[in-house]
């Protein structure tokens, strides 16, 4: 019984290569080589010996070239070849909760920029907080080959629990069901703050999923709130996107990807974007109708910052609140894009101190000048005023 | 030899090679008395009378010069990785079946592992310049018969001219040349840009011999080495590589963590009040430089602020800077492109500079030190800013000081560098090697923050309203340990020095031993 992961390859820098072989006899044969030997060798071997000991292996060929792996991914990578032997296997071997890993969110709080990170390339996770981003995904779907999906559910787990994202929202995208199920249990007790769902058609899908999440954190004795970011995909799913926003209390956001549905109207993708005008404002709609935020797909070339900047500035102009991000440079770019200009900040400020002033006074109604100001006016100039943009 | 602690708490040997050293006193503290290192007196009686002082080829070159066991034989580093003279001339050398040669070289490469069969068979005792790549490895496993001996551009300068290494024969690689031996280096199809770092060995070496695959009738203009000082001039057919001559590090780093270093410097430069009309920095090449660059050109343009000179390594970014009139001058030390090269060539504003006039401790002065802000890099820096950029965490000898350690003497000086490597700190409790004394180290920016030296009140002052995350170097270590864990260190042996450091005096700053197996 043999089972082998990660690339053997030297520039697969901060991971590791692992072969791993079950014997009948002969006791552990440790085979292992490090880049950082010589800083860390003794507690690369510490943290394996703990690993064969928690899954009591006794008898094994073990085979280990190290590119600078951290211990939550060398941790991962050994719980992944062993599970790749033993699938049934209910063995996790969890770090304790790093004191970073507390950050907690509200429903809406800003979701301006989420930056995507590939969930099985943990190189990308030590730095992403450092960006900035208001989100982090970690991504299991689209990014992670079929073959890697346990791979990369264990090591995103993992990250979970000790990697610091600084300030932003924790955020996991699952894999459409029924794998998306497997996903939501290793990710659901890991103090994840976010989770978004592909390709999402209908809201039979949202409620299997928030039967799940509930189950588990039920199970898992889980109070925090865990929010959902359902990404709309098709032509059903617009047709639905209603529906969808409306079918869940835990949903924050409703996000559209356009690559999937241009290709599923079957219109090319433009960077005029007529073909998706329509999706994008139903997206939008019926995110307002169901009282969330509206957030618009990722701008993909990362050399173009212009056409990102124009491309956020016709989004915020579409009623749109965020943008995804596929590289930590998007980042900045994105944020500027989003502020209120500052005579939207000034207008929000007289707006606020006229909802003070009506507060103060027991007046139910709030006018500034001669003119009355509509609660969803003040509600948008309270979040201009009080959002650190 | 027996081992004595330093200024500097470090323990180095009081004999290298069978020369008594100095061991480091603090920053100004050594001045030696008595005069220069003086040259051998020539009379051009003795020189052909045409003037022509071409000699077929490198080993008649260096059989009229006299070469004989135990001499030092200097090399110069333009070339770079793309250097394909040295290894000819060692070639030449081990053919002739001479033996204990000190290399002195101004810097090496990773193509001048073709050398390791010369000191394993000693033809070559041992390096005084720098130990890259295979060649550091060799050196940290304690295989080379002498000790190596590392120091600065302007150290090289400085142990000339105070006797400390007295160069037989100077081999000096030259993209133009002419018959009597004038040289430049900013034209010809191995174009390098200048010749700075071999002005000291064409001036004070017993013989000189300039080896060129671009013979121009005399005169050859610029003369950037004075064909004065050449005794032979040898055509060759390969000098080098063009393509690796001037390449590598000029590319822009396309790493978002380097990149925030990069805008975390231009943003520092500003908050800092560093950036006003006529300033002046230092910027070398490598991703976060060049990036660091094209940051703080923006901000002049759109503050409608000057720099009255540039120091480089030259890459085209400072060229453009140049050329739109963002700097008076680029005061070069060596070129990094071909754009650099081309600059070097038509504009009078870029000037070329040597060792001497740039870096040298026993000039009347020297221009580092007029500089406001030197951005510059590092292999460690450690909690009481003292940093390293010869050796890494693991003990192994990598890196040349190169100008580094001169540069550290501008008014404000920043190291950019990551704060870990994959899983290796950059930011150490100790380094490893002592290569840069804190007092001279003023700024720590990496992608996790920023750190002033508390012996910087007036930087810390001036950045006090700053939004920029500045930290202390505690903090920044700790969040880093927190990710990689604490390494252990290297296992040394210390009764086996295998090389030492030169602080840019000429004493003994640290000792590289030996790494047990």
């Amino acid at each position: 019984m043999k089972a082998i992961v990660g690339k053997q390859d030297k520039s697969n820098r901060s991971d590791c290569y692992i072969e791993l072989e079950i014997l009948d006899s002969g006791g552990i044969q440790l085979e292992m080589s490090s880049k950082v030997e010589a800083l860390f060798g003794k507690q690369n071997r510490e943290l394996i010996n703990e690993l064969i000991n928690f899954f009591e292996i006794v008898n094994a060929k073990i085979y280990i070239e190290d590119y600078g792996a951290l211990p939550f991914v060398l941790a991962a990578r050994f719980e992944t070849v062993y599970k790749r032997i033993f699938p049934n296997s209910d063995k996790k071997f969890l770090f304790p909760f790093s004191k970073h890993s507390k950050t907690k969110s509200n429903k809406e709080r800003l979701r301006r920029s989420r930056l995507y990170l590939p969930g099985n390339s943990p190189k990308l996770f030590m730095n992403a907080g450092l960006h900035k981003p208001d989100g982090i995904i970690l991504d299991l779907e689209d990014s992670v080959s079929p073959s890697e999906k346990d791979a990369a559910r264990i090591l995103v787990r993992n990250a979970l629990r000790t990697v610091n994202f600084y300030n932003s929202e924790r955020m996991v995208r699952i894999n459409q069901l029924p794998l998306g199920l497997l996903d939501l249990e290793e990710i659901i007790p890991n103090r994840v703050n976010l989770i978004l769902i592909p390709k999402v058609e209908s809201e039979e899908e949202i409620h299997t999923i928030e039967n799940k999440i509930k189950e588990l954190k039920k199970l898992h004795n889980i109070k925090d709130e865990i929010f959902l970011m359902p990404i709309i995909e098709s032509a059903k799913g617009i047709g639905n996107a209603y529906s969808i926003a409306k079918s869940s209390q835990s949903i924050s956001s409703l996000a559209i990807g356009l690559e999937d549905y241009t290709a599923d109207i079957g219109a090319e993708r433009t960077n005029e974007g007529k073909e998706s005008f329509y999706a994008r404002s139903v997206i939008v709609n019926a995110a307002k109708a169901a009282g969330i935020q509206a957030i618009d797909t990722v701008f993909s070339d990362v050399s173009d910052m212009e056409g990102l900047m124009n491309s956020v500035l016709e989004a915020k102009s579409l009623g749109f609140e965020g943008k995804g991000c596929i590289h930590p440079r998007q980042i900045q770019v994105v944020h500027q894009g989003f502020a209120p200009k500052p005579e939207e900040i000034e207008k929000a400020k007289k707006i606020v101190e006229a909802f003070k002033d009506a507060e103060s006074k027991g007046l139910g109604v709030v006018s500034l000048g001669n003119k009355m100001i509509d609660p969803p006016v003040v509600k948008r100039a309270l979040k201009i005023v009080n959002s650190n943009w | 030899m027996k081992l004595i602690k330093n200024y500097a708490g470090r323990l180095v040997p009081d004999k290298i090679n069978g020369m008594t050293q100095i061991p480091y006193k603090g920053i100004g503290k050594h001045k030696p008395k008595g005069f220069k290192a003086k040259p051998i007196i020539r009379s051009c009686a003795d020189y052909p009378s045409d003037g022509n002082k071409i000699v077929a080829n490198l080993k008649e070159a260096l059989i009229k010069s006299g070469i004989k066991d135990g001499m030092t034989i200097s090399t110069h580093h333009h070339f770079r990785d793309g250097d394909a003279l040295t290894n000819q001339l060692f070639d030449t050398i081990k053919e002739l079946g001479i033996k204990n040669i000190r290399w002195f070289p101004s810097a090496s490469f990773p193509v001048h592992s073709h050398l390791l069969q010369y000191l394993e068979d000693g033809t070559i005792h041992h390096i005084e310049g720098s130990m890259n790549g295979a060649l550091g490895r060799y050196t940290s496993n304690g295989k080379m018969k002498g000790i190596g001996v590392l120091r600065s551009h302007g150290g090289r300068y400085q142990a000339v001219q105070d006797g400390e290494v007295h160069i037989d024969i100077a081999v000096i690689a030259a993209p133009t040349a002419d018959e009597f031996g004038n040289a430049t280096g900013d034209r010809g199809k191995t174009a390098c840009g200048l010749l700075g770092f071999a002005l000291v060995d064409s001036e004070y070496a017993d013989r000189v011999i300039v080896a060129t695959d671009n013979l121009v009738p005399f005169p050859c203009v610029p003369w950037q080495i004075q064909g004065n000082n050449v005794d032979f001039v040898v055509k060759v057919d390969n000098l080098g590589d063009p393509s690796k001559i001037v390449s590598g590090t000029t590319e822009v780093t396309k790493s978002p963590d380097r990149l925030l270093i990069a805008e975390y410097i231009a943003q520092f430069f500003e908050d800092a009040g560093l950036l006003k009309d006529g300033f002046s920095f230092q910027a070398g090449a490598g991703g976060i430089n060049l990036a660091f660059a094209i940051y703080l050109k923006e901000m002049m343009k759109n503050k409608g602020i000057k720099a009255r000179f540039i120091r480089g390594g030259s890459t085209k970014y400072l060229v453009e800077m140049l050329e739109e009139g963002l700097t008076d001058y680029i005061l070069d030390g060596q070129t990094f492109d071909l754009e650099g090269v081309r600059s070097m060539r038509e504009n009078s504003g870029h000037v070329n500079t040597s060792p001497f006039t740039s870096y040298n401790y026993h000039g009347k002065g020297n221009f580092a030190q007029l500089v406001d802000v030197a951005v510059l890099g590092a292999t460690e820096v450690d909690l009481n800013f003292n940093a390293n950029v010869v050796t890494h965490s693991d003990g192994y000898l990598l890196h040349g000081i190169g100008g580094w350690q001169n540069a550290l003497f501008s008014k404000v000086t920043i190291l950019a560098i990551p704060s870990f490597r994959d899983r290796i700190p950059v930011i150490v409790d100790k380094v490893t090697t002592l290569v840069g004394p804190s007092d001279l180290i003023d700024v720590i920016i990496t992608e996790r923050g920023i750190a002033i030296n508390p012996k910087r009140k007036d930087l810390i002052q001036a950045t006090k309203n700053s939004n920029l995350p500045i930290r202390k170097i505690k903090d920044i270590y700790d969040e880093v340990i927190e990710i990689t864990g604490k390494p252990e260190k290297p296992n040394f042996d210390l009764n086996k020095p295998v090389a030492v450091v030169k602080w840019v005096d000429g004493t003994v700053l640290d000792t590289i031993f030996k790494i047990r197996e």
